[in-house]
């Protein structure tokens, strides 16, 4: 019993540190953004890695859900005469929780797996070493342009996804299971409101911070070797998907809890 | 020029540098050797900060290597990693010229492209690889690319670290020549890490040994074969038998 204790205490003090490095690489990451240089070319490369070249897999990823969201609400609704709700539904659903969920999500798979496994390499074969011989901070190059990247691209992806995820549920709703489009475009558009938009694209932007900050901060952290690299890939998405989600609790407990 | 003074440096209970004292004049070559895992990077890195020394001071021409001003202070510096370190992302001019295009010393695109095609043609590399990426490369052509690196700013001290692991001796016996004489055409302050003995023939001045993380003998690289240290007549000629023990 003692054993057990003791390990659950050691593995609790390891999280507790790793909360804390990660708090300090975030501070320290923010700090460096604030003072120059400042470098546009790895800004704007890391704005089409994030964003642009992540289109296809959020766009395939929020129009599946939206159909079957509207098929989910469409039967559930059924069971007490409310089948009429599915546009207003699918709208509420992809907007506050959905969209920016599943945007973020797949944003930890592609871009943090990417940004850890790349900066983990860089590691290895002591390119990080050699940015510093060259008088550039690695910190400075590497990990502003990525977080700052995310923090702006991601929220326009959530509202990609919004839009797509919806269309998703217009698409199935209409054409299978008889709602005529006007009136599922206008009740979609009448029932949304601002603070969905808002909350939706705030989660944007804070998922899309957090998974670049994982993928940095265990690239950066990263092992020696394959192993060290495949360790840091595996560890950055573990924990931005989970950030990701106990961000999303946070959030939609500050927007909606009233 | 570069002063170490009883550097100390420990990974957990792994004690790698025990007190180094060693001195490099400047404008001389000199070759550190040892075996593997004794220390030699380490060292070297304490000088450009990439390892922070737990005891010790590292001066260079009489400052302390600890200064605020790392930006001046890494301007001085070249570096060849031993696996040659080149951005991925960049292509190869790009890299040469890495230095040249931001920071304190950079200059506008073309003429940092210029000083990079100079520099690669300098190391036997011609102009039609500045826009190929690394790893297009071959391994010597790799190594060839981050000398022009090192020397692209025209630094004071150069550090070269295993500049001949990985190539055929050929090759190593190009890289070695090339250095030899980018040391001696730019009168810079050079500092080799090594265990190929053909290389320290080739670029020292001087050589010191590193064993049990303290210099075990320094001194210039004529006096090497008869200087009746059983540590270093050991290494040099590669015995099994010997002070130093081997892991078999």
């Amino acid at each position: 019993m003692t054993k057990i204790l003791a390990a659950i205490g050691r593995n609790a003090l390891a999280a507790l540190a790793s909360f804390g490095r990660i708090g300090i690489f975030t501070f320290a990451t923010l700090m460096h953004a604030l003072g120059r240089p400042f470098y546009v070319r790895e800004f704007g490369h890391a704005l089409l890695t994030v964003g642009y070249f992540s289109l296809p897999v959020v766009g395939l990823t929020t129009i599946f859900t939206g159909g079957a969201l509207a098929l989910q609400i469409y039967a559930g609704g059924a069971r007490f005469n409310a089948e009429a709700v599915v546009p207003q539904i699918v709208a509420i659903g992809m907007v506050r929780e959905l969209g920016p969920v599943l945007v973020g999500l797949m944003i930890a798979a592609r871009v943090t797996s990417s940004i850890a496994a790349e900066i983990a390499t860089m590691k290895v074969t002591e390119q990080i070493d050699a940015l510093v011989t060259l008088s550039t901070n690695p910190m400075k190059y590497l990990t502003v342009p990525r977080v700052l990247a995310a923090l702006v691209v991601v929220p326009v992806l959530v509202g990609i996804g919004d839009v797509i995820g919806i269309m998703g549920g217009y698409l199935v709703a209409t054409k299978t299971l008889g709602f005529n489009e006007a009136a599922y475009l206008q009740n979609t558009y009448d029932f949304l409101q601002s603070s969905d938009l808002v909350s939706s694209l705030v989660k944007g932007s804070v998922f899309g911070g957090i998974a670049a900050i994982m993928g940095c901060y265990y690239g950066m952290n990263s092992g020696r070797g394959a192993q060290g690299v495949g360790r840091a890939t595996k560890g950055s998405v573990e924990a931005a998907a989970v950030l990701i989600l106990a961000a999303n609790f946070v959030l939609t407990g500050v927007f909606f809890s009233a | 020029m570069i002063r170490f003074d009883n550097i100390h440096k420990a990974f957990g209970d792994n004690k790698v540098l025990r007190g180094v004292n060693l001195h490099i004049p400047k404008g001389e070559s000199m070759v550190i050797i040892g075996g593997s895992g004794t220390g030699k990077s380490v060292a070297l890195k304490c000088v450009l900060g990439l390892v922070e020394p737990d005891a010790g001071t590292i001066l260079v021409d009489g400052k302390d290597s600890r200064t605020n001003d790392r930006d001046a202070f890494l301007a001085r510096f070249g570096m060849l990693f031993q696996g040659g370190a080149l951005f991925d992302s960049l292509t190869v001019w790009q890299n040469v010229a890495f230095r040249l295009l931001r920071g304190s010393l950079k200059r506008p695109k073309e003429e940092a492209r210029a000083i990079a095609i100079e520099k690669l043609r300098r190391v036997g590399l011609k102009a039609d690889v500045a826009d190929q990426f690394p790893a297009e490369l071959s391994g010597g052509m790799q190594k060839r690319v981050g000398l022009a690196r090192a020397i692209a700013a025209e630094p004071e001290i150069i550090f070269f670290d295993e500049p001949t692991t990985g190539l055929d001796p050929i090759m190593a016996g190009v890289i070695n020549d090339l250095i030899r004489e980018i040391v001696v055409e730019m009168g810079a302050t050079a500092m080799t890490i090594t265990h190929d003995m053909s290389s320290v023939r080739a670029i020292a001045d001087k050589v010191a040994m590193l064993h049990d993380g303290v210099i075990q003998w320094t001194g210039p690289v004529s006096e090497m074969d008869a200087s009746g240290d059983p540590y270093l007549d050991q290494f040099i000629h590669g015995r099994a038998e010997g002070p130093i023990e081997a892991v078999r």
